[in-house]
């Protein structure tokens, strides 16, 4: 596991500087502040009460809180795959929403490099992406995301 | 119903970015030609008329709107004045007096989302989405029936390029 804390702003990683195995690990949020959520909200224009009204959230739907967009949970995973290689060289990125994120969750980013393979264009690199939370309440951690992500790196 | 077009303005990119923990860029604002967000596209809902999730401050009939879903008069969420027509559309679900309403239709649950970019989304494009159903699946949950719903959406340039292709699947639990 490299230490990802170095790569923030660092420059995108070259195809020499990737290796199949290698697993890079990402905090993308602490302590998930539900004034996030309702940034993530105002941003996205989603305002799916859900996300950001607590009296609705617990009281109507049934919920112990809010919970985090899905899309927040994905858009911060996103901002890590970046950190690594770069927003422009991305080819695809998809996941599957497993588990909800609830405010007090700590998030990281666990990406993995699959395959490497030559391509016209340069090399195109593979990569599993999970996203794991650590609740602030009961410490336990579970994955809320899992997927995969394509990027075209420099030679 | 979707966006009719998507421009992608430098100050809502900032404030994308800023929801998602990024550092603001060199100058303060992203500059022409800079790359959104991997999960930009996302927030084309901003700009569809129509977007559900939106709330809409409530305006009575005789002030425009046709017709809409109507919601019993005097019910959670839908006070109507003395005199006034009911709302041209149905007020919002979430917590005011009363703590909302339950609905259903506002698609549900967002159980995976896939991007293919055909290259970046960049400050300055205008965008124009088209969305088409995709496939349509149930499956047994714990809790009853679960119904699945894809929905792809191209996100082409004024020049007729592809963008970016999004394909987003939404649960929806069917009451037992």
């Amino acid at each position: 596991v490299t230490a990802p804390a170095s790569r923030r702003g660092a420059a995108a990683l070259r195809a020499d500087e990737l290796a199949v195995g290698q697993t890079f690990e990402t905090v993308v949020v602490t302590d998930l502040k539900r004034t996030q959520i309702v940034q993530y909200a105002g941003a996205s224009g989603d305002y799916n009460p859900l996300h950001t009204d607590e009296v609705y959230a617990t009281m109507v739907a049934g919920y112990p809180s809010v919970f985090a967009h899905g899309m927040l949970t994905m858009g911060l995973t996103g901002q890590a795959i970046a950190g690594l290689v770069g927003t422009e060289s991305l080819l695809r990125f998809g996941v599957r929403f497993t588990a909800q994120v609830w405010p007090g969750d700590t998030l990281t980013v666990r990406t993995s490099v699959i395959r490497i393979d030559e391509a016209d264009g340069g090399p195109v690199a593979e990569f599993s992406v999970s996203t794991m939370a650590l609740s602030a309440t009961d410490g336990e951690g579970r994955e809320v995301m899992s997927g995969y992500a394509q990027a075209r790196l420099a030679a | 119903m979707g966006a009719l077009r998507f421009p992608v303005e430098a100050g809502h990119v900032l404030a994308f970015a800023r929801a998602l923990g990024a550092a603001d860029p060199p100058g303060g604002l992203p500059r022409a030609g800079d790359a959104a967000p991997a999960t930009f596209a996302i927030a084309a809902a901003q700009f569809d008329p129509e977007y559900p999730l939106r709330p809409r401050p409530w305006t009575p009939k005789a002030r425009g709107g046709s017709g809409g879903a109507s919601l019993p008069k005097g019910g959670p969420g839908g006070w109507v004045p003395p005199g006034e027509e009911e709302p041209a559309e149905p007020p919002w679900h979430g917590s005011g007096a009363d703590a909302g309403l339950v609905t259903e239709g506002v698609g549900g649950l967002h159980a995976e989302q896939h991007f293919t970019y055909h290259r970046p989304i960049r400050v300055g494009d205008v965008l124009v989405p088209s969305t088409r159903p995709g496939e349509a699946w149930e499956k047994q949950g714990r809790s009853g029936r679960l119904r699945f719903r894809e929905r792809i959406t191209e996100f082409r340039d004024e020049a007729g390029q592809l963008v970016v292709t999004a394909r987003s699947v939404s649960v929806q639990r069917e009451a037992s």
